[in-house]
């Protein structure tokens, strides 16, 4: 990397220092965006973005033609993605064999590849540019946006697209208590899971003295979210400036952001970040000049879900096990070593410099009454389009899976969305036109939460997915006390005799009752929340548990002790395709003569129906 | 990044110095497992009860107090992995190498872990070899990625 | 001082002091089990659940750890709480049943069933041994260790500790460590022997032998050479 020019003394360095990017920036108006997120890496953009890079270089366009590796792009399920500007045409599931013709036909002569295009898996209409793509329209991209334009790790790009104006104007126009009034005017909310207004939370630190603290959580460890890794991975200067915001508005001098060690690629580009933001003066002493001084450290997470909860957060950053303890005393009388601590998710922090940056009023012209702004969504599960969304708040769920979702993947029927992780709740397609909305969602039995966003159809077992989520709670329980060790324990329990078949009747009306106590009793969120997928499971589906109780039954054809496979005597040609495959060696028969399955030894694995050329296996 | 040297390990320092957190972490990534003899001088380096400090160790899953194999497979099993028959996957793998979940290989060649969600969701299910991602996986992929590796040819991949 | 409402009294305690040790000093009794006076307080077994906040937003708290407060509507016997404490004890029930102290503690609040697979855990993670070897004895030789159902208490690698000065405080201490009489009903998960305020060693004896530690009204009942 180049070495940056001295540390900004003045409002004046930093805007020539812009000026010079902005000059820098629109030098370079042709590029071709890369999307470098874990997500499409996963799908091999690092090796394409190796490829275009040499390719680049052997024709000589290096001059003329630039590449960002830039963060998630949005649309992670036709990854990779490759956007080529100035134009914003959109191309998706490049492989490395397309670069040429990228290049010469689209980059030097302006001319599309149809086939690269994204296609509506439902009409098969085609969409050139980025924006019309009906999964980008009805989104509302304030925050992602960034990520088509900027190189995470360039922080020239970052302010020549107005990034740490906000903060520069913050320092030397504006004392600690107006920041807070205008987060305050926003009405943000955390964007975290507890949906709690962020101007308290800095107001009230402010108002303490001494040693204060203010903490990112990036521990992000609902299952299916990924919103706060790419915001990390694609723009970390913007979670990096609301942080040194934070920190001016509260009165803290140290920031630490608590990331988790799954996520390495966001360890990287942040400790980036943090590094070239120190170069420039906008994290240290006398920031800017002024008596404002704020050092980051990074605290790395070492495998507990349990330590996305503020007080074993802390407890972990001062190296002892992630046990929560009982609030109050709360974290902004006693934190992180005793001192007054503030606890903000990626995600809040990340809206910070927008709003000081445009005003709260316009801030609040987005969302409702009670929910302004966006919140990015991970849409993930069994619909078409998945990826990460950012929509206004107030959205109906139906608009986010059916219009940005495109529906349900091989036209099969929805069964329910979850929502909120581990913490939430299953909503039902009775209430798809719930408003995305903080008070909304929760009075529906789930809650926004951190943002996770799982599309289930009817393949799905809701009796499954209470286990599942419980199994991943009684994992993840620090095990301190003990309705949350022993309740998720029986409560597992009681679901997993329901989902083999063995649960006496009864058994609903305990799980009901058992669920209100762990709920009630317990001392952290992770406990407190752990009956939701069971309880609003039980709310909405109640017929499907009864089905396992009763009749034995999985409607879904999920829970593998009640269901069989058997061969299609009629259907099977003998190909033995599946008794090569199968793993438990219970498949048996002649060739070209039909096979069946011996029960007992079958694992019920499925291996069989996805070979079977001639779908003679059933489910039942 | 603040950083200081801790039983020659080079560790980030916090607001309060170096946590035994960030130090076992050092010892993690360099030997990928923590050895009880550097767990003891590092309690008696940071003036920490070893008690306290084996408890660390124990609590937080990414440590390991037995070496791991040479080969770290991981399935992550978040929720859209799940949805998705990541449970199927972890069993082909185990079934294959014939490994359990949270252990090692007799012969030291392959350690199985199962993780709570990598964030890589709109490709789920996801397996992780040696830190390499492999995405919209299904039993039959896992089963031929690591047919190979049963054989007991060292490339695993 | 600290004025606050408990149980519908104006009372006034020391700002510092737990809404548990204000309750004991009003003559309040709430039932623990991972609770010592000479120890700093743990908040696990979750029996001490109070109810706090006022009507309508009110919520449990372990009173043993929650400090009092100006103004604090505190009650310690709603039935939201004795319907927790009753569930609780079940739990406990169903995990340990060769404790005298949960067996007592089932017969106070008319626990009569227990509803779960029992299990015979030897330890219900209460911290007493932990707190006792750390805070009294000043020697740390144990903690918790892992998490979660796993969670378990032991010595640093499993091994003998140099720390431990085999005292036994932790043997002391541990609210499980006293079995269960071996009276009526000994084999079954749930005794209740003692449920009934007048126990049955009544009918023979003047005096309520239970409430003796031990108990010995069956040792009273043998013949000499048995």
């Amino acid at each position: 990397m180049a070495p940056l020019p001295v540390k900004f003394k003045t409002k004046e360095d930093f805007l020539s220092f812009k000026q010079r990017s902005i000059e820098q920036y629109e030098k370079n108006r042709c590029y071709l965006a890369v999307c470098g997120d874990t997500g499409c890496s996963v799908q091999g953009s690092k090796n394409l973005y190796d490829q275009l890079e040499i390719y680049l270089r052997k024709q000589g366009y290096t001059e003329n033609v630039k590449l960002k590796c830039t963060g998630c792009l949005g649309l992670c399920e036709n990854g990779p993605l490759v956007i080529v500007y100035p134009q914003e045409i959109f191309y998706q599931r490049v492989e490395p064999e397309d670069i040429e013709e990228i290049i010469e036909k689209t980059v030097i002569q302006g001319e599309i590849i149809e086939r690269l295009l994204y296609s509506d898996p439902v009409s098969g209409e085609k969409y050139i540019y980025g924006r019309e793509l009906p999964f980008y329209k009805s989104q509302l991209r304030n925050l992602l946006e960034a990520n088509w334009k900027i190189d995470p790790g360039s922080i020239e790009d970052y302010i020549a697209n107005g990034g740490y104006a906000a903060l520069v104007n913050a320092v030397t126009e504006m004392d600690p208590g107006a920041v807070v009034e205008e987060i305050k005017k926003s009405q943000l909310r955390g964007r975290g899971g507890a949906g709690f207004y962020t101007w308290v939370k800095w107001e009230e630190c402010r108002q303490q003295t001494g040693r204060k603290f203010i903490i990112c959580n990036a521990d992000e460890g609902d299952p299916g979210a990924f919103m706060d890794r790419s915001l990390m991975e694609g723009n970390p200067h913007s979670v990096l400036e609301g942080l040194i915001i934070g920190g001016y508005a509260t009165g803290a001098q140290e920031g630490i952001v608590y990331i988790r060690a799954e996520y390495p690629s966001a360890v990287e580009k942040l400790k980036l970040a943090i590094d070239r933001a120190e170069d420039l003066g906008l994290v240290g002493e006398n920031i800017l000049g002024s008596d404002f001084n704020f050092q980051v450290y990074l605290s790395i997470g070492a495998g507990a879900f349990v330590c996305g909860e503020t007080s074993a957060l802390i407890a972990s950053v001062d190296g002892r096990i992630g046990e929560p303890v009982q609030k109050p005393p709360r974290l902004v009388q006693n934190g992180y070593l005793g001192r007054p601590t503030v606890v903000n998710n990626v995600e809040s922090l990340a809206n910070v410099p927008l709003i000081l940056r445009d005003g709260a009023q316009k801030y609040c012209r987005v969302g409702t009454e009670k929910s302004s702004g966006t919140k990015i969504f991970s849409l993930v599960g069994k619909v078409n389009n998945t990826g990460l969304v950012e929509v206004p708040l107030g959205i109906t769920l139906r608009e986010i899976i059916y219009d940005i979702g495109g529906g349900i993947k091989e036209g099969k029927q929805f069964k329910a969305v979850q929502t909120g992780g581990p913490s939430g709740g299953c909503i039902p397609a009775s209430s798809l036109d719930l408003p995305t909305d903080f008070d909304q969602l929760s009075s529906a039995g789930s809650m926004i939460g951190s943002g996770g966003m799982i599309v289930m159809d009817d393949e799905t077992c809701m009796v499954d997915i209470a286990r599942y989520f419980l199994q991943f709670l009684a994992d993840e329980s620090c095990g301190c006390c003990f309705t949350c060790r022993e309740g998720i324990s029986r409560l597992l329990e009681i679901v997993k005799e329901i989902s083999d078949g063995s649960a006496k009747p009864g058994q609903l009306e305990l799980l009901k009752e058992l669920a209100g106590v762990v709920k009630d009793s317990t001392m952290c969120g992770l406990g407190q929340t752990a009956p939701n997928p069971v309880l609003s499971t039980l709310r909405h589906f109640e017929e499907e548990y009864r089905a396992h109780i009763e009749q034995k039954h999985c409607p879904a054809g999920v829970c593998r002790e009640l269901i069989t496979y058997s061969i299609d005597q009629k259907l099977c040609n003998g190909c033995g395709l599946c008794l090569k495959n199968c793993p438990a060696g219970a498949v048996t028969g002649n060739k070209k003569e039909p096979h069946y399955i011996l029960y007992d030894k079958c694992d019920k694995c499925g291996v069989c129906t996805t070979v079977c050329r001639a779908e003679a296996v059933i489910k039942q | 990044m603040k950083k200081a040297i801790v039983l020659g390990f080079e560790v980030p320092r916090g607001p309060d110095g170096v946590s035994i957190v960030a130090l076992l972490q050092a010892i993690q990534d360099k030997y990928n497992y923590l050895p009880e003899k550097l767990l003891r001088r590092a309690a008696r380096e940071m003036e920490v009860p070893l008690i306290d400090v084996y408890s660390v160790a124990k609590f937080y899953k990414s440590f390991s107090l037995v070496p791991e194999g040479r080969h770290q497979i991981v399935t992550c099993t978040g929720t859209a992995c799940h949805v998705r028959g990541s449970e199927k996957i972890t069993e082909e793998i185990s079934r294959t190498l014939g490994v359990k979940v949270n252990s090692t290989s007799p012969d030291g060649e392959y350690s199985l872990k199962c993780v709570n969600c990598v964030g890589a969701c709109a490709s789920a299910p996801l397996v992780i070899v040696d830190g390499e991602y492999h995405g919209n996986m299904t039993p039959l992929k896992a089963g031929k990625l690591f047919a190979q590796g049963a054989k007991g040819k060292t490339a695993v991949s | 001082m600290v004025n606050m409402i408990l149980n519908g009294l104006d009372i006034s305690v020391e700002e510092g002091t737990t809404l548990l040790e204000a309750a004991k000093f009003y003559g309040i009794d709430i039932p623990t089990l991972c609770y010592d006076e000479t120890l700093s307080p743990y908040g696990a077994c979750r029996l001490c659940l109070v109810e706090v906040g006022e009507p309508g937003k009110a919520k449990l708290f372990s009173a043993c750890t929650y400090p009092v407060r100006e103004g604090l509507i505190v009650k310690t016997n709603t039935k939201r709480v004795i319907d927790a404490r009753k569930m609780i004890i079940e739990l406990y029930l169903a995990s340990c049943p060769s404790s005298k102290k949960i067996q007592d503690l089932a017969s106070e609040y008319g626990v009569t069933e227990v509803r779960f697979t029992p299990k015979n855990d030897e330890c219900i993670l209460c911290g007493l041994c932990v707190r006792v070897c750390e805070e009294q004895m000043q020697a740390k030789a144990i903690g918790f260790i892992d998490r979660g159902v796993n969670r378990y208490i032991s010595t640093p690698f499993e091994r003998q500790s140099e720390d431990c000065r085999l005292c036994g405080a932790c043997m002391y201490i541990c609210p499980v460590c006293q079995a269960r009489c071996q009276g009526p009903r000994e084999e079954e998960t749930i005794c209740n022997a003692c449920l009934n305020i007048s126990p049955p060693c009544l009918e023979k004896y003047d005096e309520a032998m239970c409430y003796m530690d031990p108990c010995v009204a069956c040792e009273l009942e043998k013949e000499p050479d048995e």
